[in-house]
């Protein structure tokens, strides 16, 4: 884009330069979001909603006020840890979408706390461990496969969700269950919950632990030697081998410690979510958090701080979403997200999404070319 | 055990044989020109539904139809996406999965019955009287497209294109092929056939819809394709074996001796699926540029 500048002041104006050269994946985030919304109210349209007045209401369910913000990060706390799974095995190279599965048996995990006593603190940290040690043997089923008989991680890891979902089936019916109440498992004991951080919501601590671990993978993936090794076994594995990278490692690294991430959603939505604090029959509070979180993990640019942006937009829009399913005379049913959710990824699939829409393409270049003076290019 | 209960277990299998091997052919010829399509589970959940709704609408063909449609319209979504504007394949299938679920339960909700939808009874594809009980005409169907999908691949001009745009999409160009134009047509075609599947399964099979309807069969569909090494007829046969799994498990807790829990029973199709996949890989070769989005130097 720019050549050889050698003006006065061309170091200034090449780091502006360099700086919007670098919003333009974040503008292309946006644009995928703006596009997904979009679909959503043609959809809404169709089927005989009012698009603009539920969008409306969940714009205000969702950043309304305080309460309404604290919901929407409480929401985007497991999307947060179930899009790190996606995004740590997208750099090192995996499509791993068995986050699901790997919640599900954490989650379970995470429940087993209440058959032992300890003091509180603890008691909680032995729940978050034995929650992410759950996750990660789940996600070694599939990296084993891959290892050793070369099976496509896309169909083991799907596998593994449903075996992973019938199990916990089981573990919440025959073996956890909480003998007062058939329909749940036991509770989670008050001294190994996440306290609640503010008041009257379903914010807690837990907030903290999502973005320790996104913190954590980002200066593993960014700053040691093994994250550079990931990160370069994912861009070109045969280049990453040839330099005397072991690709088994990699992958095996990134399965696990994907898999730690995903069993700390579960320990998240059981063990610092009220009011039950225990697995409901039927999953109904971690279906599909595991696949949410793929859509945080792309509009997030699998990068943990995007990721930490992007949870809070989907976790707006759960919580959003909650309020418009009640909003009005002909109020829009929650699903509806989830179909925006799949347009905003099918939009994100599609690279230089901006190259599509000419227009904003030039407006993007000129915006770019203004500050730097640089030649244009003729595209 | 006696025989009627083996007869039906064969029976059922059959049944379950038809989505599997519809998908897996589909997804057969799509690959085989290099495009990889994992949004089959969200084509098959989608074209359930809206076959539901043609059912209702005009009787079963108009379903089957309906679902057709929907097939092809999602496998040319995700085809456009991934030539013309070169996407990612995996990211543009996940984004057809989370819509598909999405689009799935709110219409559920949109009909006023929560996570499942019946269709009445003079909707559904009527079956046929055999000596082995009452069967779907679509086996038959299953039965037949692989066969003609061998000889389209093996056989026919265009079936070589095809080959040629998946193994080396620039030789084919240079020899005057649409590289993009046929990749389209193969998925959409891919589509389409996954949606028959889809319709199959709520008009013909099950007579409902419910947001669990395709339960991993289009992942299980993409194991039979790595299981048939790209061969429609393989494609077949994973089809039955597949099936059969899957009856196995539903038999198995109709039996009147409690064994294990049904939990783990429902396990097994999961469990076969990833021991067949297992066993076969590192045999089967894949087309060269499969996965790759063709650019034009």
């Amino acid at each position: 884009m720019t050549g050889a500048d050698v003006r006065p002041g061309g170091r200034l104006l090449r780091g502006a330069h360099r700086t919007l050269s670098g919003l333009h994946p974040a503008l292309e985030s946006v644009l995928a979001a703006v596009l997904g919304l979009l679909v959503g109210a043609v959809l809404m349209y169709i089927w005989g909603y009012e698009p603009w007045h539920a969008y409306w209401a969940l714009l205000k369910g969702a950043f309304g006020g305080s309460y309404e913000i604290a919901s929407s990060i409480a929401r985007g706390v497991p999307l947060i840890l179930t899009a790190l799974t996606f995004s740590i095995c997208v750099r090192a190279g995996m499509f791993n979408i068995g986050a699901e599965g790997q919640m599900y048996v954490g989650a379970a995990a995470a429940v087993t706390v209440a058959y032992f006593k300890l003091p509180a603190g603890l008691h909680l940290l032995v729940g978050i461990a034995l929650a992410g040690i759950a996750g990660a043997l789940w996600s070694l089923g599939p990296a084993l496969l891959k290892l050793t008989r070369g099976v496509s991680e896309v169909i083991s890891t799907i596998m593994f969700n449903w075996m992973s979902r019938f199990l916990v089936f089981y573990l919440v019916a025959q073996v956890l269950v909480d003998p007062r109440r058939a329909e749940k498992t036991v509770s989670v004991p008050r001294t190994a919950r996440f306290p609640i951080l503010v008041a009257g919501t379903d914010l807690s601590y837990s907030v903290f632990l999502a973005v320790a671990f996104a913190l954590l993978v980002y200066f593993l993936l960014w700053h040691t030697a093994t994250g550079y090794e990931m990160r370069a076994a994912g861009l070109n594995p045969t280049a990453a081998r040839y330099g005397g990278i072991s690709i088994k490692r990699t992958i095996l690294l990134s399965f696990v410690l994907g898999g730690i991430g995903a069993g700390l959603a579960g320990a998240a939505t059981t063990m610092g979510l009220p009011p039950t604090y225990a697995i409901i029959s039927g999953l109904p509070e971690l279906m599909n958090l595991g696949f949410d979180g793929m859509a945080v993990a792309m509009v997030g640019r699998n990068h943990p701080i995007g990721i930490l942006v992007a949870a809070l937009f989907f976790g707006g829009l759960n919580a959003g979403g909650r309020v418009m399913q009640f909003y009005g005379a002909n109020p829009v049913p929650l699903e509806m997200i989830r179909v925006v959710m799949g347009a905003i990824v099918l939009a994100m699939a599609i690279p230089e999404l901006i190259r599509i829409f000419p227009a904003l393409a030039a407006a993007g270049r000129g915006l770019v070319g203004s500050f730097t003076r640089a030649k244009k290019e003729t595209a | 055990m006696n025989w009627a209960s083996i007869l039906d277990l064969l029976r059922i299998s059959l049944h379950a044989m038809v989505p599997i091997t519809l998908t897996a052919v589909g997804e057969i010829i799509g690959e085989t020109a290099g495009l990889f399509n994992i949004g089959l589970e969200g084509i098959l959940l989608t074209s359930a539904f809206v076959g539901v709704l043609g059912a209702k609408a005009g009787g079963a063909i108009v379903g089957l139809l309906a679902g057709v449609a929907v097939g092809l319209a999602l496998g040319l979504v995700f085809s456009v996406i991934c030539t013309y504007w070169k996407g990612t394949q995996m990211i543009a299938g996940i984004g057809i999965n989370l819509f598909a679920l999405g689009f799935v339960a709110f219409g559920l909700i949109k009909l006023g019955a929560p996570g499942f939808h019946a269709v009445p009874p003079e909707a559904q594809l009527l079956k046929l009287r055999t000596p082995m009980g009452a069967l779907s005409p679509l086996i038959f169907v299953a039965l037949v497209v692989p066969f003609l999908a061998h000889l389209f691949l093996n056989r026919t001009r265009a079936g070589l294109i095809l080959k040629a745009a998946g193994e080396n999409p620039e030789a084919a160009d240079v020899a005057g092929i649409n590289v993009n134009l046929i990749r389209l047509l193969a998925t959409t075609v891919g589509g389409a056939l996954a949606g028959l599947a889809g319709a199959y399964m709520s008009v013909a099979w099950f007579g409902s819809v419910t947001k669990e309807l395709s339960a991993g069969r289009g992942f299980i569909a993409l194991a039979t394709v790595v299981f048939s090494g790209l061969n429609p007829l393989l494609g077949l046969v994973g089809g039955f074996i597949f099936g059969f799994f899957q009856s196995l498990a539903t038999w198995i807790k109709t039996l009147p001796t409690k064994t294990i829990p049904w939990q783990f029973v429902d396990m097994l199709p999961y469990i076969v699926t990833l021991l067949v996949v297992s066993g076969v890989v590192g045999r089967v070769r894949f087309p060269k540029a499969l996965g790759v989005p063709y650019k034009r130097e």
